[in-house]
């Protein structure tokens, strides 16, 4: 009877707006999850092993900005999990009273510098970056990999002058792999998915400064069930395995 | 078709009644969003937040980088036109479909293909290096990202002005001793100027919309690479009533550039 169950499930997320409630709670039919993009290599491959070990469901990703996320969740965007890359944008979702119980933390993330792998520069130490003629990228301020940036800035007490100031991470990446800039400042994460492309320079300043990645189940979700599963999953032995190797550090 | 009679002066062929269904769904298709965005603004605040630092920054530098595309546009795009139009030689169906081609192309592509040509290690990079020009990162990259998505609409607009004057007057001309020059300065632009003119209004107005091409090859930096759009973009991720209001302001340049182009098109042959 598993497939009309799944039938079922879908068939909620569709009428949504009709109050559909499915009551047996089964660990199986969809869940929808909204995560943020730095998620997207480390839960697609945690949904493909929730569908595994869940014959019968089936884990959809709507992967983009944390804040774009949550605009979309106000918005009546359908969703069963929120996956989110900091504190500011799940404390958004959880004011708006989108959120069932309370997010937990299942991820931390640092800043690490990047350079193309072949550079005549010479940087060991954040402060290197504030060498003549070096073209640094950044994150704007108002995205939260320029707002760890800029509080980097402070606790060093080096004031970087950015050639770009970028509107998402990958973007400052892709600065760095064509060879356009000689460095910039993106997630440890980031750096490890794009291997030998980059070459990493951790520094110590960048442990000041930590983002949380919360995850929580939707108030919204019509499968609460395989929801707090997934969130289970996540944040249980076998997700933190997954998330370590991508370059998450544990909550 | 319903038949015209020539007796008893002209009939007017009307429309089928029920095509003004599907014609009035799709412009409340295209109205109800602008609507919406209407409706969205916090008109209290409108004014300051149109006018923060950032706005009036991103705002000058699009205009300023506009301008300077259309410039370009029309230098390099009313020969091309010309030629497409006049030019007779093997292969220019061929060439004219390649040069059109950033018309459907999406602009973050235009972006990649700008970033591997003019980037630092893409392939004039090595020699703009030696002769001491940086375009990455500079108000530059803006321009040439602006005016490779803004090209081919001149180029067609003109193109399609040429062909439809014909090339009578430029023989007439020629026949009666005018150097080719002399004739495409005193009959054959003279004749298509309205075609150019909405052509360097079209391409203004796609500059001044540019985002992709622009964010992937130029960056985002007040002042110098942050024009509008990005600014738009950006504005989204904290402050969504600031965001709302500067799009307002670009839906209504782009109004009061369409309203003058198609009073334009009244009076002109495209």
């Amino acid at each position: 009877m598993k497939p009309i169950v799944g039938v079922i499930a879908v068939t909620c997320v569709a009428a949504v707006a009709a109050g559909c409630s499915s009551s047996p709670q089964d660990t199986d039919g969809e869940v929808l999850v909204f995560a943020a993009a730095s998620l997207k290599s480390t839960f697609t491959e945690l949904g493909s092993q929730f569908e595994r070990d869940h014959p019968g469901s089936k884990v959809s990703f709507n992967f983009a900005g944390s804040s774009a996320l949550v605009a979309q969740l106000q918005q009546g965007a359908p969703a069963d999990v929120f996956a989110s890359a900091d504190n500011t944008n799940m404390a958004k979702a959880v004011n708006a009273g989108l959120v069932a119980g309370d997010p937990i933390d299942f991820a931390k993330n640092t800043l690490v510098i990047v350079t193309p792998p072949v550079t005549s520069w010479r940087i060991d130490s954040f402060a290197d970056l504030i060498q003549p003629g070096i073209q640094i990228v950044v994150c704007a301020p108002p995205v939260p990999c320029g707002s760890a940036t800029e509080e980097v800035e402070k606790a060093t007490g080096v004031t970087l002058t950015p050639v770009s100031e970028e509107s998402a991470v990958t973007d400052v990446l892709g600065k760095i792999t064509t060879g356009q800039a000689d460095a910039g400042l993106v997630y440890t994460t980031d750096a490890a998915a794009a291997g030998d492309t980059v070459t990493s320079i951790p520094f110590p300043e960048s442990s000041g400064v930590v983002n949380t990645y919360p995850i929580a189940v939707l108030d919204d979700s019509t499968n609460r069930a395989a929801a707090q599963d997934f969130v289970d999953l996540v944040s249980g032995p076998q997700g933190q395995k997954v998330l370590a190797a991508a370059g998450f550090a544990a909550p | 078709m319903r038949k015209t009679w020539r007796t008893g002066g002209i009939v007017e062929v009307g429309l089928p009644s029920w095509i003004y269904v599907p014609a009035l769904a799709g412009a409340l298709f295209i109205l109800a969003p602008l609507l919406a965005i209407l409706l969205k603004i916090d008109w209290a605040q409108f004014i300051s937040l149109i006018t923060s630092e950032s706005s009036l920054a991103a705002m000058a530098l699009s205009l300023k980088t506009a301008t300077a595309s259309t410039v370009v546009c029309v230098l390099v795009g009313a020969p091309m036109a010309l030629v497409l139009a006049r030019g007779n030689f093997p292969g220019l169906r061929a060439l004219r479909a390649l040069v059109l081609l950033p018309l459907v192309l999406p602009p973050v592509v235009g972006g990649i293909a700008l970033l591997y040509t003019f980037g630092r290690q893409g392939l004039l990079g090595h020699q703009l290096d030696v002769l001491g020009i940086q375009i990455a990162f500079s108000t530059t990259a803006v321009v040439l990202a602006q005016s490779f998505v803004s090209l081919p609409f001149l180029v067609i607009s003109l193109e399609g002005a040429l062909r439809s004057a014909g090339s009578g007057y430029d023989h007439i001309a020629a026949t009666l001793g005018a150097r080719p020059t002399t004739v495409l300065r005193t009959v054959t632009l003279p004749l298509v100027l309205p075609g150019l003119i909405s052509g360097a209004v079209l391409a203004f107005a796609r500059s001044l919309g540019e985002f992709g091409a622009t964010l992937t090859f130029a960056g985002s930096l007040q002042g110098v690479t942050r024009t509008l759009p990005l600014e738009i973009y950006l504005q989204r991720e904290t402050d969504a009533d600031a965001a709302v209001a500067l799009s307002l302001l670009l839906i209504v340049v782009a109004a009061l550039i369409v309203i003058a182009s198609a009073s334009r098109r009244l009076t002109g042959p495209l």
